[in-house]
């Protein structure tokens, strides 16, 4: 039984962990969040300059050539440091997407670029309010040419182009679009966390050049949205071990009746259960994490329990965060409202836990009628 | 990062595999081993657990870990899991051993002169002695250090009176670990003293507990007048807690390990089986929504015993974590009992093997499980152990620091 990361991978999570904590301290993200600047161009450099955005990239185009394992590693760090980058948005989803469908002449376009930085991808999908579901996108590809509306989309007033699923080539297919070029509008949108940034997308006319196979966006959707996830979840899970660290340090300092507030166990068992809920989240990334890198059918499992406990579990203790904290954790200069932010956003964008629950039911039933 | 045993670990496995084949029969896919909480078993089954033991320690299969000066088999720690994964595997008597050689045994190896060692390990060793343990009381569970029981010197023994409680298996035990009270006049911690007790001594009485299940594992023992040779002292007197605390850890390591949440399976079938609003109720998203996260927990509790079980591997002691396993399980084993029987309408009322779904499993699971608990460290006292062992956080104030044991305030009786 070896279900643990290597001496080498945590060695270089702790370098990611080194270079984040001096170059990203959370007051680079309430920078982000106080001032219109939509992310942290010089972190995103220095990011580039460690290897990161291009980790699973193969050398050939330029990347590190790691493999998901030191991705995911990375990512717990990206989401402990709040780091206010479109990280998600260009590796989890861009990258992967092209990696996954993308033609020959696809990857030596975007690639490299990717990995150096230059570009920022992201991935655009979602058109309203609502759960919805990529059987019914409207949005519409004919003679190369897109029309229709994307939002919200993360990071897309930011992003270089984006992978968009449209219908379209004999059904819902999955397009690269260049979002500074023609018939293209976009909009910034408040984002409930604004370090991380939202936008309208707005297209009418602009080119739209097939990834993968034509009609087959739905599936490549969903392959792309369970990695996506797994590697989320290591994000998730380092934001929820930051803000257990914060708030185990705080209760610990501070006093009332005479006493440290986390020798009461109105506190202390509270935290010991926010601490097991980080402990399951751990497992099931893990879990998610083997599964993406060896590329097992049971992903598609793996990535549901990944995403649904990681996306609880910070929830819940960013919610504990703030009620811990007292009256200071309600103020704008205490950073509880950063962790509490991030947290929501994080769990809203890529489908709600329910959204993955309902999926994981599906999955478990195919399975056993196999 | 994988699931799979390292080669030595896998060739051990065979071993053990060939072993097993050859001496026991493999359980079917639906069938499991009887729990020995659940019924008081008969002089038979005793019998026949003694001689799976005798037949393991002959051949070398019993005691993996202890050192081989006391007629283990000095293996390491995943050696001995992987053994415990595969026993588990084949038709095998009840254990009615674990308290004994999982508890006692380390206690005595790690405090006990070399003449209480060779006197009796051996023979807890093969399984001609069965062990239990004496620490809960009426009045002290949690707070095991308010124990009341006394011990007074007499010549070259000590008296023993007083009430001992939850004691699995007593009735068919030779020997029992015993911690009581030699000196109320200083703080309670200070004043315990720990010795191995015959069971068959004259004096001692021992009473069944019905559970609200209706199994009768555990016991009441009481002591008038028990006279045990102070060669039987286990603690320097007074030094009781330290060697306590020594059992204790034993007994987290070896009930912490597993955790519920089986079952899952079963409710994914009944989920399937049973209707709501004429259709399966696994189709409705509420059901559905209930099911996914026993299922996320129950996956996780999983992975994090193969987290635990890789560190094992490389050579890493688990610490007090191992607590998460039963404090998550047993809650969520819980749970979906409940929703389990909520699932089956009027009919989660029943309780009929013959009548109920699933032959009334979750009825009796629903009924057994606040033992699990409670048993062997509450929740409460669990979470006790993260906060302050795993965490660090600093301990509750408590009322009863520095007082001399009699002037501690005990509320009124509780009979």
């Amino acid at each position: 039984m070896n279900f643990d990361f290597s001496d080498d991978q945590k060695f270089l999570q702790q370098t990611a962990r080194d270079y984040l904590a001096e170059h990203s301290p959370l007051s680079a993200c309430r920078e982000i969040l106080e001032t219109d600047k939509p992310y942290a161009d010089d972190l995103w450099k220095g990011a580039a300059e460690m290897g990161w955005q291009g980790a699973v990239i193969p050398e050939e185009y330029g990347g590190a050539g790691f493999g998901h394992l030191e991705l995911a590693m990375i990512a717990e760090e990206v989401g402990r440091s709040l780091a206010p980058i479109p990280f998600a948005s260009s590796v989890y989803f861009a990258t992967e997407a092209i990696l996954n469908a993308g033609s020959d002449e696809q990857k030596q376009k975007y690639l490299p670029a990717l990995a150096s930085g230059e570009l920022i991808g992201t991935f655009a999908l979602t058109e309203k309010a609502g759960q919805n579901s990529i059987e019914n996108v409207e949005a519409q590809v004919s003679g190369g040419k897109i029309s229709g509306v994307k939002f919200p989309v993360v990071d897309g007033d930011v992003a270089n182009f984006a992978v968009v699923a449209a219908q379209g080539d004999g059904g819902v297919s999955l397009y690269l679009v260049d979002l500074e070029g023609q018939g293209v509008e976009r909009e910034t949108v408040k984002s409930f966390d604004p370090s991380r940034s939202m936008a309208r997308l707005t297209f009418d006319g602009a080119s739209a050049d097939l990834l993968g196979e034509a009609g087959q966006g739905a599936a490549l959707t969903s392959h792309l949205l369970d990695r996506a996830a797994t590697l989320m979840a290591f994000e998730q899970l380092g934001t929820a071990q930051a803000c257990f660290d914060i708030t185990k340090e705080f209760t610990t300092g501070r006093y009332a009746f005479g006493r440290p507030i986390a020798s009461f166990q109105a506190i202390k068992h509270r935290l010991a259960d926010m601490w097991c809920e980080i402990e399951l989240a751990r497992s099931n990334a893990y879990y998610g994490a083997w599964a993406l890198s060896n590329d097992e059918d049971e992903l598609n499992v793996a990535a549901c329990v990944a995403r649904i406990q990681a996306s609880e579990a910070l929830e819940q203790i960013s919610v504990e965060m703030v009620q811990m904290h007292g009256g200071v954790g309600y103020t704008w200069e205490y950073d509880c409202h950063l962790f509490y932010r991030r947290a929501k956003l994080l769990a809203a964008v890529l489908g709600t836990p329910a959204h993955w629950k309902d999926k994981l039911i599906d999955r478990i039933e195919s399975a056993s009628a196999d | 990062m994988d699931f799979n045993d390292t080669p030595e670990e896998a060739a051990f496995r065979a071993e053990a595999r060939t072993w097993l084949d050859a001496n026991a029969e493999l359980l079917s896919p639906d069938e499991s081993n009887a729990n020995l909480l659940d019924e008081r078993d008969d002089p038979d089954t005793i019998q026949s657990a003694k001689d799976w033991q005798k037949k393991k320690a002959d051949s070398g299969w019993a005691c993996l870990t202890w050192p081989t000066e006391y007629g283990g088999q000095g293996k390491t720690s995943i050696q001995s899991v992987i053994w415990n994964q595969e026993e588990a595997r084949y038709k095998t008597p009840p254990n009615i051993y674990g308290i004994g050689l999982g508890m006692c045994g380390p206690t005595i190896m790690t405090h006990g002169t070399d003449e209480q060692r060779q006197r009796w390990l051996p023979e807890m060793l093969s399984g001609v002695k069965v062990w239990c343990q004496l620490f809960s009381e009426p009045s002290a569970g949690s707070d095991l250090a308010g124990l009341r029981s006394t011990a007074v010197p007499d010549g070259d023994d000590w008296i023993i009176n007083g009430q001992k409680i939850w004691t699995t298996g007593a009735q068919f035990c030779d020997w029992g670990i015993l911690v009581v009270r030699s000196d109320a006049n200083v703080p309670k911690h200070s004043g315990l003293t720990y010795f191995v007790v015959d069971m068959h001594s004259p004096g001692i009485e021992i009473r069944p507990i019905t559970q609200i299940n209706g199994g009768q594992g555990f016991n009441e023992v009481f002591f008038t007048d028990v006279r045990i040779p102070d060669a039987q002292r286990l603690s320097e007197v007074g030094n009781g807690w330290a060697v306590a605390i020594t059992t204790l850890m034993n007994e987290r390591s070896s009930i912490g390990g597993g955790g519920g949440g089986g079952g899952i399976r079963d409710l994914i079938e009944l989920a399937r089986s049973v209707e709501v609003d004429g259709k399966p109720a696994l189709e409705q998203s509420g059901v559905r929504e209930k099911i996914a996260t026993f299922y996320t927990r129950t996956k996780g509790l999983k992975l994090t015993g193969n987290r635990s079980l890789s560190a094992l591997s490389q050579g890493k002691t688990p610490g007090p974590e191992a607590s998460l396993g039963k404090l998550v399980g047993a809650r969520l084993a819980q749970e979906m009992a409940a929703f389990a029987m909520e699932l089956q309408g009027a009919a989660g009322a029943l309780n009929d093997p013959d009548a109920s779904p699933q032959a009334a499993e979750w009825q009796d699971r629903y009924l057994s499980i606040p033992g699990l608990r409670i048993a062997g460290g509450t929740d409460e006292i669990l979470r006790n152990i993260i906060s302050e062992r795993v965490l660090g956080l600093p301990s509750e104030a408590r009322a009863d620091k520095g007082i001399a044991f009699r002037d501690i305030p005990s509320g009124p009786p509780s009979n």
